[in-house]
């Protein structure tokens, strides 16, 4: 677009992709990724309703198994996947037994589609609900390794294992390991069923599908196990303090934390003269929240002055609040002086919770980090301090017009001057 | 006979500054193929699903989902998104909203546009817009103006009944731009565009093995490449000021003397 109509500055443009080229000359390739291979697992309820024949003519367990089929058949390479169920071997009464019932169906790791589809094949609806314990286990199941880690919980029914809360479950597993996410389909439309699977998902920063008929199933599954496969950058996990002074010292990248209502969490950053800061953060609401709320990040020097600071608000439904700033350092006068100084990040934020609301974990934090080259400062407000407009015109039409006359006049008098001489 | 080679000349600079304005005048929406379109959307700032300006993307998704893309946005463009929720056949009056925050994840303000509409009960789709601010290519640290960089949309339901929940909807997105051009050309340029994780996709880049590659948390550049933020018609308009005061200059200097030699210049002056 601006290559064509504005040929100086495509051939700067040029200029600066051919030194590019010379400079970076992997860039294009180190663009692509060979991350650790993302991890999903499957979790289905086989519990005794999933008999039940009320989607599209067949039973829940019969989708199931159909949509299964059809998302192991189209699972992208590279995706290691697993499936557990939960329900599906203990027949009896025993609430104890029943809530203990939870298997690993297809261990997590390279698909092998006929042998995992013979094992979806052999389930039955059987016993209990145990959502809780299940997610603790896949959890488990999934752990180790970089990539991105990903549940999928498919259930018609809410949890019959109280009082071990599946949501709160899932807000502890989400905050033990980085980057795991669960999604949860329920194939119920009651109201219990759907606050309790809404419920996980929010804690987990997951979605949360109602399911009626076959395909949405299948398209849903196959979604989210794609969604499993983009590369996604995993945040590295660090511990902000209460104070700058002990705080973590962070570099330019992607970090979590946790931070739990009204606590301040501090972090130190280097920036050079010449360099320029730039930090961004977002506090999720991974629970229930009361409806207005905000964030603030401060950067403030060591000896505690404000420098920069980014603040938002808001309210009503959200699943992040998030702000940001920047801090360009001067240029210093002595070249040689290239002495970093140390720049203090306080995140704080100001949701809060009815009072039956657990406080800990805290609140997923999400921070980035940026320390790129200084900004060119702006001598003037227009750029280049260059005009524009028919008042400029004017301007210096008139000017030059007056600088005309008055020249002729000057040299007019001096012809006069030299003629009477 | 030195005036008009002296006029002729400033024409011919005239019409050669006036060159690129002209062409700069046409509107430049860069239409990208529909071809490769993202059919699907992201659920966080950090799996944003990357579009280019002029691309239609859709994506299914359920109520209740938070749904993220994010675009580029060049210094001297004005964005404008426009998003289209279709929504089940059955549903309760429902609000949906549209968001748009920078590449250091603060919120943007929309000139205009119906940023948060409600459908009502029954409504089979709903339209939400957003017309940004021009991006700057500079700022105060202090300020919040938009700058060239990331943005990212967030599409979602903010009040619903939570009977609603979870239900198939889909959404089609579509983020246009306006070219204001010189109005809008402030001085001052940031050293690299505000995209998140830039300061690491450099370092891997020095680093240059090319084993060891590694997601990025934003690798959106226009088509076209950043702009140097060298140009400006700016320069256009001044370059006329200039040659129109110099021929003024000369006029009024022309009218002082008169026209051809004044009679009484004795012989041989």
């Amino acid at each position: 677009m601006i290559r064509t109509q504005r040929p100086a500055a495509g051939v700067c443009a040029l200029l600066a992709a051919l030194a590019a080229g010379i400079a970076f000359p992997g860039q294009a390739v180190a663009d692509e990724t060979t991350q650790a291979a993302p991890k999903v697992e499957l979790v289905l309820d086989v519990s005794g309703s999933m008999r039940t024949a009320d989607i599209d003519g067949g039973t829940r367990m019969a989708a199931a198994k159909q949509a299964f089929n059809e998302v192991l058949d189209a699972t992208p390479e590279g995706v290691q996947l697993g499936i557990r169920t939960l329900g599906a071997d203990y027949r009896g009464n025993d609430r104890k037994e029943g809530c203990k019932d939870t298997a690993q169906l297809y261990p997590v790791g390279t698909l092998d589609r006929t042998e995992a589809k013979t094992a979806v094949a052999t389930l039955s609806p059987t016993g209990w609900t145990p959502i809780g314990p299940a997610l603790l286990k896949a959890a488990d199941d999934l752990q180790g390794g970089d990539g991105t880690r990903r549940i999928v919980l498919i259930s018609d029914g809410e949890d019959t294992c109280q009082p071990l809360d599946p949501c709160e479950v899932a807000r502890e597993i989400a905050a033990k390991g980085v980057g795991l996410t669960i999604d949860t389909l329920g194939l119920v439309p009651d109201a219990k069923t759907r606050d309790q699977l809404s419920c996980i998902a929010d804690a987990t920063g997951g979605t949360y599908t109602s399911v009626q008929h076959k395909e949405e199933l299948t398209d849903r599954v196959g979604q989210l196990v794609d969604r499993a496969a983009d590369p996604v950058v995993t945040p590295v996990a660090t511990e902000g303090t209460g104070q700058c002074s002990s705080a973590p010292a962070l570099k330019s990248g992607l970090y979590t934390d946790r931070e739990e209502f009204g606590q301040q969490r501090w972090y130190k950053v280097d920036v050079r003269p010449g360099q320029e800061l730039r930090a961004s953060v977002s506090v999720a609401a991974d629970r229930a929240v009361n409806s207005d709320y905000g964030v603030l990040l401060r950067a403030v020097t060591v000896h505690g002055r404000e420098i920069v600071r980014g603040e938002a608000s808001g309210l009503g439904r959200t699943d992040v609040i998030s702000t940001g700033l920047r801090y360009p350092k001067a240029e210093s006068d002595d070249d040689e002086d290239t002495t970093p100084e140390t720049v203090c990040l306080q995140v704080t934020n100001s949701f809060s919770a009815a009072a039956g609301v657990k406080t800990s974990p805290g609140l997923p934090v999400e921070l980035t980090v940026d320390v790129v080259d200084g900004p060119s400062q702006a001598s003037d407000v227009a750029s280049f301090g260059l005009g524009r407009g028919w008042w400029l015109l004017g301007a210096l039409v008139l000017t030059g017009f007056l600088a005309g006359l008055l020249w002729g006049w000057v040299s007019r008098w001096r012809v006069a001057v030299w003629r009477t001489n | 006979m030195r005036i008009t080679r002296v006029l002729s000349a400033a024409l011919l600079a005239v019409g050669v500054a006036a060159g690129p304005a002209v062409a700069d005048s046409s509107p430049s929406p860069s239409a990208s193929s529909d071809s490769d379109a993202p059919t699907q959307a992201g659920t966080s700032f950090r799996t944003a699903t990357e579009i280019d300006q002029g691309q239609q993307a859709t994506a299914s998704g359920s109520t209740g989902d938070y749904l993220y893309w994010s675009f580029p946005a060049d210094a001297g463009q004005r964005p404008d998104v426009r998003a289209t929720v279709k929504l089940p056949d059955s549903h309760a009056a429902q609000t949906w909203q549209l968001d748009v925050y920078d590449g250091l994840r603060r919120r943007q303000a929309c000139q205009y546009g119906a940023q948060t509409r409600t459908a009502a009960q029954g409504t089979a789709s709903v339209e939400l817009a957003c017309v940004m601010r021009t991006v700057r290519a500079w700022s105060e640290p202090w300020a919040n103006d938009p700058l060239p960089g990331t943005y990212y949309i967030r599409l979602t339901v903010v009040d619903l009944t939570s009977a609603d929940l979870g239900q198939p909807v889909s959404a089609e997105l579509k983020v246009g731009s306006k070219d204001i051009g010189g109005a809008a050309a402030v001085d001052g340029s940031l050293a690299k565009p505000l995209v998140p994780g830039i300061a690491v996709r450099s370092e891997s880049d020095e680093d240059s093995s090319s084993s060891t590659k590694s997601a990025v948390l934003s690798s959106i550049e226009p088509d076209d490449g950043w702009s140097s933020g060298w140009w400006t018609d700016r320069w256009v308009w001044t370059g006329i000021g200039g040659v129109l005061a110099a021929l003024a200059g000369i006029g009024g200097y022309a009218l002082t003397r008169g026209h051809g030699r004044p009679r009484r210049v004795p012989p041989g002056a």
